[in-house]
């Protein structure tokens, strides 16, 4: 899975925050924070309030996060929060 | 006939109705613009929630399923929730959502079902205050731009009724933006919820799904977020339906009084020309007669 990238995408109900290819995601799970890399297995989970960290090429964008899901198939991951918005 | 002078004033007040007609119009279209941007922007919002619960829904099944996606096993006590816009002059815009809603009222009173009315938006309200006064158990206002958390204020006072045991069935009755010339009413149902046809289960590959707390748990929090989301994407459908009506309609009252200006032109003209005629006949006998 080397080199791989995820395929990631953050909605809210307003609009799609971000959508495209990433490194790796950590985000604030209700059992506790986790991150996705590629490849993840099937997974779903609630979120609680938190940030949500998108590493791509050595960088970090961090979203604040409040309510929603998180969603990994083999085809990316997918978060539906009720309200996000990105860090200043 | 009308004095010249009547005509003139006439004319000037159907050019100053013009005015604002054309005001109105510019006004409408550039709000559209934005209106479509943000039903757009929602969708894929809309449209990820939709296919999260069609994949959860397929996992659960029988008696431990929630009531939000199964329905109580009834459907005596229905719940219609009309969604207009809270401004008219826009055409038929908010009649043929309220007609379409009160058509299916009807439908359901003749069928010996109890009908309970939410509305949303002040035209709803207004057009059904009427005939189903007594049916109407609460009403909200859209108040400018749609916001999410007018959606959760109604979203809450739906699922309190259903939670409370009064109501089986709910339905939204909105309109849904097709294009600029085309709105279509609609009608969704919310509880139980519509689970979208024909989505294949995920290939996992060989892989389970995992939750986290678990299904169960996840479901119940995502099924009154998606009556959220779909009252929510109803009321951006109406915001964008309703600038474009708007625009249409005012479109064709600026092209309205442009003709009656014409009219009134060509009459005025026609008497102030008949005016001057009789006016030189006058003099002309009065010259002869000398």
């Amino acid at each position: 899975m080397a080199g791989a990238k995820l395929n990631f995408s953050l909605v809210s109900p307003e609009r799609e925050l971000f959508s495209g290819l990433v490194d790796q995601v950590d985000a604030p799970g209700s059992e506790g924070d986790f991150g996705v890399l590629a490849g993840h297995a099937p997974f779903m989970t609630a979120l609680k309030e938190g940030p949500v960290r998108v590493h791509n090429d050595g960088r970090v964008t961090t979203y604040e996060v409040r309510g929603g899901f998180a969603d990994v198939t083999p085809e990316g991951l997918t978060i539906l929060a009720e309200h996000a918005q990105e860090a200043a | 006939m009308a004095s010249v002078k009547e005509m003139r004033n006439r004319i000037a007040a159907v050019k100053s109705t013009q005015k604002i007609t054309k005001a109105m119009q510019m006004v409408a279209a550039a709000k559209l613009r934005r209106a479509q941007n943000a039903a757009q922007d929602s969708r894929p919002y809309a449209q990820r929630m939709a296919a999260v619960i069609a994949n959860l829904a397929a996992g659960v099944s029988g008696d431990g399923a929630p009531k939000l996606l199964v329905g109580t096993g009834s459907d005596q006590r229905h719940l219609v929730l009309v969604a207009t816009s809270d401004r008219g002059l826009a055409g038929g815009f908010n009649s043929s959502i309220v007609r379409a809603a009160r058509q299916r009222i009807d439908q359901l009173l003749s069928e010996g079902k109890d009908v309970k009315i939410i509305t949303v938006g002040r035209k709803a309200r207004d057009q059904l205050r009427r005939l189903h006064a007594s049916r109407t158990v609460d009403s909200f206002e859209v108040g400018g731009n749609p916001s999410l958390a007018v959606a959760e204020t109604v979203s809450a006072r739906v699922r309190e009724l259903f939670e409370a045991g009064e109501v089986d069935v709910v339905t939204l009755f909105f309109s849904q933006f097709k294009s600029v010339v085309t709105q279509t009413p609609t009608a969704r149902q919310l509880i139980p919820a519509e689970v979208a046809d024909g989505s294949a289960p995920l290939d996992l590959k060989g892989a389970s799904y995992e939750y986290e707390p678990d299904e169960g748990a996840i479901l119940n929090e995502l099924l009154p977020r998606n009556i959220t989301t779909q009252i929510f994407s109803a009321m951006l459908e109406n915001q964008a339906g309703f600038f474009a009506a708007q625009m249409t309609a005012m479109d064709n009252a600026t092209r309205n009084a442009g003709d009656m200006i014409a009219n009134l032109t060509l009459q005025m003209n026609r008497a102030r020309q008949a005016q001057i005629t009789k006016e030189l006949i006058e003099i002309i006998s009065g010259a002869e007669a000398i």
